[in-house]
């Protein structure tokens, strides 16, 4: 037995820690450790409800905007707002883009160099990469003169002997698998995804002011005044604006991100057989099409599957989420019993080694991470758990778009349960996203033509309107997963606000059964050629797309009937 | 300034007719440096040539870029040729981007930079040897990364902190690598060539610090009181000041200019509400009163939804985000005053008016007034002969104002002096910031 130890996790957002046990080059056991912690649930107490999603937002600046909208909604849930039809659309395409760039930067610039060998590159032939490139996308970005300015480019920067952020990488490693040529493509777009990141992300700066974080929700709708005839309101021309956006972003996805998937995909189909997993997928949904908070009217649909049983879509209830602190740094008494958030109560205690340390073997507490378990089972969320969702209910959009990509590497559906089925799961519903974007967009278009220029439900906006008590809840699909605000209002204070969010189902230590979270349960079996350079690790930790800005829980001094509470 | 700024310190001179001065010797870059191979160029013309040709960037871009900062700089035109020789001298700067209580919103709004992009700054610029979220190598060999640029480059890198550093039960709330980020930003800031903070979180301890927090978290300059640090806060920062800053300094050796709280002029040294472009709405009384109001839709004053511009210092307006395309006002909604020290708490409840109504007062800085002092900037109105009402703002009373607020009272300082209603607290990272020149 070897114990492999791999902190920081780079290419994440957020503080993460893996230790895995070897045998023979093989991972026989995994645990995951969330390292830092802030507190925000207990910031949160005692404040405004209406200012609660500028604090929530900021669980996360690389998922921006998630925790916003659950916090706005979970507050109109607890007050009985229905937002306007004009605010759910530009919800819609602020959370739509969101999932796109997230999605394609995850892709090149926190997972590709798993996959991708950069140094490789240097000795691929221009010409041939540029054949390469024109077989599998009709990108007008790959002439032979093109790619040998990227190599050039690539080149003058090798031999500057700084190598930035690429310097120390596992270049050269048996694990990576692409021709030159194919290193040399992703590289290419590599560069390119960054300048179209940029770019298409000026949806959100256009409808919410800036990117990342944006700031015009507000309780009730969106502050943003819409009014074809105002200049300074959401005017025609700001729309236009965010179509020629939304098909410049549709155009790379169709033809660089999606073909890329499938071009690296191609030569990795041994990792369709690796990072299986717990096998338990759950989704919230989202996208409303219709009444806002009916889940029969999401795009993507709520539900879960249990041990990969496609021919079952079961319900979901959140009063079956409870969450255990067994190997969590927290304690409270009885804390071996997990319990429901709400019940939840819960006091930081460290129980790691004295830092510095170079292991938490021996630690029965290992994270700042709680447990989140459905009916007792860990569950892993995210663009796989959606795609098996909405699949097996049958939504026409996302079976056609999975069938066609399983059909392009020549798979059966059972290649999904695996980290390369994440890759491509991510992939498939990328580009099923940016097509709906023109659809949410039209759709507010012809709203407006309506004259209907309502964006907020202002009837609750004075506290002096609400009950003494008041509780809500609610959900997002955020891109990493499902993701749940609570919260409760006394008075007009807040008094108990929790997030249970997609990191800490995928990335939870075990529970008080010793059940492993998805992370860990993912690492086992994975090979290892060389452990002194784990890439493996890193291809089926990045392929959950893990962002651990926050995994907080939260002490509640009084003791009370407790704020508990994870984010990411 | 450090000795091991000498290949970037100092004056370098303009030539006459506008052209690049001639470089620094070569040999001096690489002792400055100790990293480069391969001298930019022999003379100054030919070397931003070579050094554009070689990153197939058009010359023309590249001064327009140049341009572009020295306006973000409010330098003469004269001073483009300046700045691209600055920017294409071999070897690129070493920098350490540290993450602690973080968010990574600072490290996606780096991501949008695009004057240059961030392509260009990675690539061409700087040489950004540690950043967890964006580097390739992970664990061991992360870690080799940064000891590598502290031990070739003690005092010759810079180092860039977001996030803040939690001091409570010995700094276990945020560990990397089995140590504290603590005991990481000690070492770092401690041996960079200087440090800059982006965000608030790095600025003051800013969310994890808010009222509540559990985690004894604070910003960069309270925990290494002797670096040289500057501090871009803002949740997040606009990346066009970061860039401005480290263009500054590559091209003078020096940091630009700050108040006491370590935040450049340049980009905080404004009051938001004199550069608005709604400021017509508020002289003219014109107030969006609801959400979705004829005032909302016509682009009226925010101030009476909560807007904290009259209080707060920044850019916004002028810079925008995101390639100039909007800011928080433009699309409908108020200033949360994300610039100012401890905004969580003195500036929050965010829809509630401020209790001191602002005046007209285009020429202060957050020095001349004192820290978070409207009442001196409405003081300093009534310099200007504009009658202002204000109400003194007190610490910790931000549940108390409002509406039914304190009686309002007329206060009259002299300009440039600390007036009624003097500033609750100064962040920790006050006195740090303040040793920056």
């Amino acid at each position: 037995m070897a114990r492999v130890v791999v902190d920081p996790i780079t290419r994440i957002e957020g503080h993460l820690r893996i230790e895995v046990e070897t045998k023979g080059g093989i991972v026989t056991d995994a645990w995951s450790s969330g390292t830092m912690f802030r507190g925000l649930e207990l910031i949160l107490k005692g404040r405004d409800p209406r200012d609660a999603w500028v604090f929530a937002q900021r669980a996360c600046g690389v998922c921006t905007t998630v925790h916003a909208l659950a916090s706005v909604r979970a507050v109109e849930n607890a007050l009985g707002l229905v937002i306007p039809t004009n605010a759910r659309l530009i919800r819609n395409l602020i959370a739509g883009i969101q999932y796109v760039q997230d999605h394609v930067i995850h892709f090149y610039h926190l997972h590709a160099l798993d996959w991708v060998d950069v140094v490789s590159a240097l000795s691929a032939d221009p010409a041939r990469t540029s054949d390469l490139a024109q077989s599998i996308s009709a990108w007008p970005l790959s002439s032979a003169v093109y790619f040998k300015g990227v190599r050039d480019r690539l080149q003058a920067f090798v031999d500057s002997g700084q190598l930035g952020p690429f310097a120390n990488g596992y270049w050269g490693h048996p694990a990576y698998a692409l021709p030159p040529e194919a290193n040399l493509l992703a590289v290419a777009h590599y560069l390119q995804a960054l300048d179209w990141q940029r770019d298409v992300i000026k949806i959100q700066a256009i409808l919410g002011g800036k990117n990342p974080h944006p700031q015009t929700y507000v309780v009730g709708g969106m502050a943003m005044g819409v009014d074809p005839n105002s200049p300074t309101a959401l005017t025609v021309r700001r729309l236009s604006e965010i179509a020629e956006l939304t098909a410049r972003a549709r155009d790379f996805v169709e033809q660089v991100y999606v073909p890329d998937v499938l071009a690296v995909a191609g030569f990795y189909k041994d990792w369709a057989g690796h990072g299986a997993g717990i096998g338990n997928y759950l989704s919230y949904g989202d996208f409303p099409e219709g009444a806002p908070d009916d889940p029969r009217s999401f795009y993507l649909p709520r539900g879960r599957i249990l041990g990969r049983d496609l021919s079952k879509v079961l319900p979901v209830d959140q009063a079956s989420v409870a969450e255990s602190v067994a190997h969590s740094w927290y304690t409270y008494e009885g804390d071996e019993t997990a319990l429901h958030p709400w019940k939840g109560q819960t006091n930081p205690k460290y129980g790691g080694p004295k830092p510095p340390f170079d292991t938490l073997e021996g630690s029965a507490t290992y994270s700042w991470l709680k447990a989140p378990r459905y009916e007792d089972q860990p569950m892993e969320v995210g663009p796989l758990a959606r795609m098996l969702v909405a699949y097996a209910s049958g939504q026409a959009d996302v079976k056609t778009a999975v069938d066609d990509a399983l059909g392009a590497l020549g798979v059966g559906p059972e290649a999904l349960f695996s980290t390369l089925g994440r890759v491509a799961a991510r992939a498939i519903e990328t580009s099923l996203l940016v097509n709906r974007l023109g659809v949410w967009q039209r759709d507010l278009e012809a709203n407006l033509k309506t004259g209907d220029l309502a964006i907020a439900d202002t009837s609750r906006w004075d506290p002096t309107s609400w009950p003494d008590h008041a509780e809500g809840w609610g959900f997002e699909e955020a891109p990493r997963g499902s993701l749940g605000h609570w919260i409760v209002i006394d008075k007009g204070s807040i008094t108990n606000y929790q997030m249970v969010v997609p990191s800490t189902w995928n990335g939870s230590p075990r529970d008080a059964a010793g059940h492993r979270g998805a992370w860990e349960e993912a690492l086992i079996g994975t090979p290892l050629a060389d452990p002194e350079r784990p890439v493996e690790i890193l291809r089926t930790i990045h392929s959950f797309d893990p962002c651990l800005a926050c995994a907080v829980h939260v002490h509640d001094p009084a003791g009370g009937p407790g704020v508990t509470v994870s984010v990411v | 300034m450090g000795g091991a700024a000498t290949n970037r310190s100092g004056p370098v001179p303009v030539g006459g007719d506008g052209s690049p001065p001639a470089p620094d010797p070569t040999e001096q870059a690489h002792g400055a440096h100790g990293r480069a191979r391969e001298p930019a160029g022999t003379n100054g013309e030919d070397s931003i040539l070579q050094f554009l040709a070689a990153r197939g960037i058009s010359r023309r871009a590249f001064l327009r870029f140049c341009g572009a900062m020295a306006a973000a700089l409010a330098l003469p035109a004269g001073y483009g040729p300046q700045i691209a020789k600055a920017l294409s001298t071999a070897p690129r700067i070493p920098l350490v981007w540290l993450e602690g209580q973080d968010c990574a919103g600072n490290t996606e709004g780096f991501l949008r930079a695009s004057h240059p992009t961030v392509a260009e700054l990675v690539l061409d610029t700087l040489s950004l040897n540690y950043h967890e979220t964006i580097m390739a190598p992970a664990g061991r060999a992360a870690e080799k990364s940064l000891s590598d640029t502290i031990t070739a480059s003690p005092g010759q890198y810079i180092a860039v902190v977001e996030g803040a550093v939690p001091v409570a039960e010995d700094g276990t709330y945020c560990l990397i690598a089995g140590r504290t980020f603590r005991s990481m930003v000690e070492e770092v800031c401690g041996k960079a060539l200087l440090t800059i903070t982006v965000g608030t979180c790095a600025f003051d301890g800013g969310l994890p610090a808010a009222s509540g927090g559990p985690t004894g978290a604070a910003g960069v300059a309270a925990i290494v009181p002797g670096a040289k640090v500057v501090n871009l806060p803002g949740c997040p920062m606009n990346v066009q000041n970061l860039t401005a800053t480290i263009v500054h300094y590559l091209t003078f050796g020096a940091l630009p200019a700050t108040d006491s709280l370590g935040r450049p002029y340049f980009a905080y040294g404004q009051l938001l509400h004199d550069q608005c472009e709604r400021r017509a709405h508020f002289d003219a009384g014109e107030y969006v009163l609801s959400w979705g109001d004829e005032g909302s839709r016509k682009g009226w004053c925010l101030y009476k939804m909560g807007c904290k511009g009259p209080e707060t210092f920044a850019n916004c307006p002028t810079v925008r985000f995101n390639d100039r395309t909007s800011w928080p006002v433009k699309a409908g909604h108020g200033c949360v005053g994300c610039t100012m020290p401890r905004f969580w708490d003195q500036m929050s409840p965010f829809y509630r008016r401020l209790s001191n109504p602002p005046g007209f007062a285009v020429d202060v800085t957050a020095d001349q007034i004192g820290l978070g002092l409207v009442g001196a900037v409405a003081a300093l109105s009534v310099a200007h002969g504009t009658v202002s009402y204000v109400r003194a703002r007190r610490a910790g009373d931000h549940e108390a104002a409002g509406e039914s607020g304190p009686v309002p009272t007329i206060v009259l300082p002299e300009p440039g002096e600390p007036g009624a209603g003097a500033p609750p607290t100064s962040p920790p990272g006050a006195s740090g910031g303040g040793e920056v020149s």
